[in-house]
């Protein structure tokens, strides 16, 4: 609504208030460097994520012989395979919001333009899929069906899309209103391309801060079944299967806990932050 | 009010038969079975047992007998846990799952409103960025990594608390706190902005300009409306209690509800998972229903 009526300035408004929430830049920043450092920090050490080494167990994060940040019982670098852990959780983190915002838009724009009884039944859908107990359908389906990659990612963003097809329609009765949209459709555009050309592009704003909050909430989700021994299967990792294996030592090996749950939390700390200091700048009624 | 508390417990229903079918199917369709030993067992021993559980029969009819118990509230016997019935291990392991998630709900509710509204009436002053960044950290902070950092801290280098187990209060120290401060977080962060957002409100200028002072303002006009969205959050809050405590129950060796959903999916114990989960989808359409009661008491503008 706001946005037809402001047009483009709505967006350079943004931008400028984006620019001044320093806690929005600094969170780019730092995980702009975390998503560096997991692409290319692995090339970086001597060492691979997976070859055991038993000459070099349990070391405490040295400079020597390149183990910046120690190794674990098997000998393996934890410098690497953290990093690895971050190229695993921050892919299902991208891939799965994917799953979920496709899912999620499509639904939610159809089920709000078509309106009427569409909607009502496609809402009633979403309202009864709502009180299922996701998270022990995922934990069955990890069980069941093996630890795979490709299932995990399906899971999740199977189960996030509910969130956004909502919050998509709302946006989207409001704007079926909008005099552009009955313009296209005197014109005589059909259904399909109104939806794509003129509604969605339009939803882009809302969808950006929802983006920035699911890939936390994703991350945050692979983890926990990675720390139930149910999400990515060794030798691969990811920083809630790092966390899980370092909480079993941490007596012993106390880093082997504590690096990979500074990069998760570091990583889901920056998320917020930015979705938060985007829906301050697209809609700063509350600052 | 009650025609309304009936229809919403009547429309769960199909939801709760959804819910219950898509657990059986999956069940029966992953591979792999609840007597599968290291062992192979003797044909005829495990033909009697198959007959025992019924599982011979065909699966249409296991489902309809599964559906026919359940509505008479009995979830069968337990395939894992021996002459245990699902009932007993329910009866058994909720009053444990169930006074740590309340402790931790209420430990969110008590910290967090009044963080959450001396944020609200510093707006922008440093005590509102620090409470915000303190909310901020709890909600990036997961409670399975909080959890083992605090084992760290308290238990192994510091014996200030006990890891695990369950005997004493000090025993709910660590898994109250894990649990419950991310939620607390969430709420903080729902009473600054309410607040906030109440405190500009008309009614609340009115109070203020008849010379009411600043504490009855804030306590007595602001703080209902304040508290609505809090109320509306405790329906997820409570699905999302239930989640967490699965992995801090396993964390901290609490036998609680969760766990034996955790060992009950790894040993494929159908009944008593799909009787855990019936139980949680029960509990978190009642406690859906309660909420919404609650927030038309709190709200006068809402109505049935």
């Amino acid at each position: 609504m706001e946005q037809a009526a402001h047009g483009r300035s709505l967006f350079s408004d943004a931008l400028r208030r984006l620019r001044s929430n320093k806690a929005a830049l600094a969170s780019i920043g730092v995980l702009g460097f975390i998503v560096v450092a997991a692409v290319v920090g692995p090339w970086l050490s001597p060492h691979n994520y997976f070859t055991q080494d038993y000459g070099a167990i349990w070391i405490a994060p040295t400079l020597a012989d390149a183990h910046w940040l120690g190794t674990d019982g098997l000998g393996r670098d934890l410098f690497v395979r953290a990093l690895e852990g971050g190229r695993i959780s921050l892919m299902i983190g991208f891939v799965a919001t994917l799953v979920s915002l496709i899912i999620g838009v499509a639904y939610g724009a159809t089920a709000g333009y078509a309106g009427g009884r569409v909607d009502g039944v496609m809402m009633r859908i979403v309202d009864i899929l709502y009180a299922m107990p996701f998270l022990f359908f995922v934990i069955l389906l990890m069980v069941f069906f093996g630890r795979n990659i490709l299932l995990i990612f399906v899971a999740i963003g199977a189960i996030n899309w509910l969130d956004m097809a909502r919050i998509v329609r709302g946006q989207t009765l409001a704007l079926k209103q909008q005099p552009f949209i009955e313009a296209a459709r005197m014109s005589g555009a059909p259904a399909v391309s109104i939806i794509a050309r003129h509604i969605v592009p339009n939803l882009l704003g809302v969808v950006a801060v929802y983006i920035t909050l699911t890939i936390p909430q994703v991350i945050l989700f692979e983890s926990f079944l990675s720390f139930l021994g149910l999400g990515v299967a060794e030798p691969a990792t990811s920083w809630g299967a790092l966390i899980k294996d370092g909480a079993d030592e941490m007596g012993r090996a106390p880093w082997l806990l504590i690096v990979p749950a500074v990069f998760l939390a570091a990583t889901l700390f920056c998320f917020n932050f930015i979705g938060d200091g985007l829906r301050d700048a697209l809609d700063p009624k509350d600052r | 009010m009650l025609s309304y508390a009936l229809r919403r417990l009547l429309g769960a229903i199909p939801t709760l038969l959804i819910l219950l079918t898509l657990a059986f199917v999956m069940m029966r369709a992953a591979p792999g079975g609840p007597f599968d030993a290291d062992r192979e067992l003797p044909p005829q021993v495990r033909a009697n047992l198959e007959a025992k559980y019924h599982l011979d029969e065909p699966l249409y009819q296991q489902y309809g007998r599964y559906i026919w118990d359940v509505a008479h509230f009995d979830f069968g016997p337990s395939f894992q846990y021996r002459d245990t019935s699902v009932n007993d291990l329910i009866a058994q392991g909720f009053p444990v799952s169930l006074k740590l998630g309340a402790a931790s709900l209420a430990f969110a509710l008590i910290f967090g409103i009044p963080l959450g509204m001396l944020a609200a009436l510093r707006q922008n002053k440093p005590a509102d960025y620090g409470a915000m960044t303190v909310a901020m950290l709890g909600i990036s902070i997961p409670n399975f990594v909080l959890a083992p950092l605090m084992i760290l801290l308290f238990a192994v280098y510091n014996d200030w608390l006990p890891a695990g187990g369950l005997g004493s209060w000090q025993n709910y120290v660590m898994p109250v706190l894990a649990l419950g401060t991310a939620m607390m977080a969430y709420v903080a962060r729902l009473a600054r902005g309410s607040t906030i957002e109440v405190m500009r409100s008309n009614y609340v200028r009115t109070a203020r300009a008849k010379g009411l002072s600043a504490a009855r303002v804030v306590w007595v006009h602001a703080l209902p409306a304040a508290l609505t969205p809090i109320v509306s959050f405790l329906g997820p809050a409570a699905a999302g209690i239930i989640t967490g405590s699965v992995v801090i129950e396993t964390i901290f060796g609490i036998p609680g509800l969760g766990q034996f959903f955790v060992q009950g999916a790894l040993n494929r114990d159908y009944t008593l998972v799909m009787g855990v989960v019936l139980f949680y989808g029960i509990l978190i359409v009642l406690f859906n229903l309660a909420v919404d009661l609650l927030y038309g008491w709190l709200d006068p503008r809402v109505s049935y």
